[in-house]
């Protein structure tokens, strides 16, 4: 693979992705997020539903047409996906979308979908069985059709396929939240381990952070459209910088049998199609100032005045 | 264990169910009391969901179910369609765990909030429109009035779930049995429909059936936890001494499979 491993390996600028449907103002659901994910390396992007997570991962996939800003990958900026053959330096970036049940074609045996992708990566050497073995599932299964699957295995062969076609960059869309409680855990760490192994970076987009917490090296956080915090997942975790990761962290109940109930974050998330003036989370933010209401926080990796880079030294 | 002061708003006694001559509840017992949750835990096909649906009478077809569910005094499996219709959806509402397929796709909010509140509770049109509209306040829909007006794919999973909530709570149920009701819901929206469902039962003194597998969840808002496996009820007793002391080797192995060990949870 040609990659010039000069920075990052997935880097977005200032990304902004709007929805437009007419009649109605036009959604930025993404709105000038930056973020970056080096080869190796686990990414955790949390946020509540609607906060554009999920678009900024099709965007990055070339699922949508990015308004302004940049994608890179490898250097290489994504182009939208069209009806024409894809880049090939962009077949690196693979998808495990959220639901299983709906990705995988009902009517292929699921090893003809897992050599889908190894014929996109021109890999002659692996067969389907020998992918499907390294998610954990017998070899014979390649015969196999999506129903004869439970949801976990299902989502394992969504992710076999992903990594036949030899991703550079593999990203999870929510890949967790339609499986069970049990094989949730199981499936991020394989994504985790498996995206590791084979040196490639992972953007794993969750809502649970406790799985978040388990598998990613970084998190970012976001919200209404752009990324307010970043941050290694210990110190996000142990010390989070910014309100709303503060306030996301809060919000996650305790097993401990004590019957606490779990800290509600007051107010509504604003309509994306007409976002706050200023700090997009003043309206709910209970540590509010007055340049809050003004001005928005324009820098990281604590996009909160709290917490403003001294001018002198540049982060 | 439990203490006997309060008669039980829903009681089911000996539940059994079996589907095509398999057994999947073998004698299931649970109490449940007004202004009390009573959380419901245990792994996928251990008979939480079924336990649920036996209630309102929503088995599969081709089930057979035996045993006593006391309401009000009477044993709904014996009860005939036409008397259970007015019981559920009205007295006793259900809350399931996919709102993309608990809500009617071509209906709109407000038809589907408004239709068993006029039916079971016969308000007018304009009456329930302000209900509902009250309803979508209450369970932090943005915007409820131009809401009402919109269909379900309009809204994101967490905002579906939530207007299901409020369906479920549109006749105001004595009962309400939540099947994984924030399963599918953000960390920071999940704290609200908890302290929601909390709220409502000590202020309406509403009895909950809250169904979950996530032991936090159970943790911050049930006042009783029952753990099944297999169809049965392993342990049954108050929140802190399950959580914290299980007497049942299977409840103690639930809480060391957590991705995050009790005690060292958030800051």
């Amino acid at each position: 693979m040609t990659m010039p491993l000069t920075g990052p390996l997935l880097s977005v600028e200032d990304l902004v992705v709007e929805h437009r449907t007419p009649g109605r103002p036009v959604v930025r659901a993404v709105a000038g997020a930056s973020l970056h994910v080096a080869a190796g390396e686990v990414v955790g992007l949390v946020g509540e539903s609607g906060c554009g997570k999920s678009t900024l991962a099709r965007a990055v996939c070339g699922l949508h047409g990015a308004a302004s800003g940049r994608i890179l990958v490898g250097g290489h900026p994504v182009t939208p996906l069209g009806l024409r053959r894809r880049d090939p330096a962009l077949t690196g970036v693979q998808m495990v979308f959220q639901d299983p049940y709906s990705s995988l074609n009902p009517r292929r045996r699921v090893g003809a979908q897992i050599a889908d992708g190894l014929r996109a990566a021109g890999d002659t050497a692996a067969s389907p069985a020998d992918l499907l073995e390294r998610v954990g599932l017998p070899r014979a299964f390649a015969g196999r059709y999506p129903h004869e699957f439970s949801g976990g295995q299902r989502q394992r062969v969504a992710i076999a396929r992903a990594l036949a076609a030899r991703p550079s960059l593999l990203i999870g869309d929510e890949p967790i939240s339609a499986l069970d409680a049990s094989a949730q855990a199981q499936v991020a760490r394989l994504m985790r381990d498996l995206a590791v192994e084979s040196g490639a970076g992972l953007l794993f987009i969750s809502h649970d952070l406790s799985v978040v917490r388990l598998i990613a090296d970084r998190i970012a956080v976001m919200y209404l459209g752009k990324v307010v915090e970043t941050g290694p997942t210990a110190e996000v975790w142990a010390d989070p910088g910014h309100p709303y990761t503060r306030a996301l962290l809060a919000a996650i109940p305790s097993p401990d049998g004590a019957g606490v109930l779990p800290a509600e974050l007051p107010g509504d998330v604003p309509d994306p199609a007409d976002p706050p003036s200023g700090c997009r989370f003043h309206p709910r933010c209970p540590l509010v100032m007055d340049v809050c209401r003004e001005k928005e926080p324009g820098f990281g990796p604590v996009a909160c005045w709290l917490h403003e880079p001294e001018p002198s030294s540049p982060s | 264990m439990r203490t006997e002061s309060r008669p039980a708003a829903l009681s089911i006694e000996g539940l059994r169910v079996s589907i095509g001559g398999h057994d999947v509840l073998h004698g299931v017992d649970l109490a449940i009391e007004a202004g009390r949750v009573h959380g419901l835990a245990g792994e996928s096909g251990s008979g939480k969901t079924m336990t649920g649906l036996a209630v309102l009478g929503l088995l599969p077809h081709g089930s057979r179910a035996s045993g006593r569910i006391a309401f009000g005094g009477r044993d709904l499996l014996e009860m005939p369609v036409r008397e259970l219709n007015e019981v559920r959806g009205a007295k006793i509402a259900m809350v399931f765990q996919d709102p993309a397929t608990s809500l009617h796709p071509m209906l709109t909010v407000e038809r589907q909030l408004t239709e068993h509140m006029r039916h079971h509770l016969g308000v007018g049109r304009k009456e329930a429109r302000e209900r509902a509209a009250g309803l979508l306040a209450k369970v932090r829909i943005p915007g409820p009035e131009e809401a009402l007006r919109r269909y379900p794919h309009q809204f994101s999973g967490g905002m579906r779930q939530r207007i299901a909530i409020a369906v479920a709570l549109a006749c105001e149920p004595e009962v309400l049995i939540a099947d994984e009701p924030t399963t599918a819901l953000d960390v920071t929206v999940q704290a609200g429909i908890l302290r929601l469902l909390r709220g409502l039962c000590d202020d309406l003194g509403l009895a909950v059936l809250l169904v979950t597998h996530d032991l936090g969840v159970m943790s911050a808002v049930a006042d009783e936890v029952s753990v099944m496996k297999d169809g049965l009820v392993v342990e049954t007793g108050p929140r802190g001494q399950v959580l914290r002391e299980p007497r049942h080797p299977y409840t103690r192995s639930l809480l060391d499979a957590l991705p995050v060990p009790p005690g060292e949870n958030s800051p």
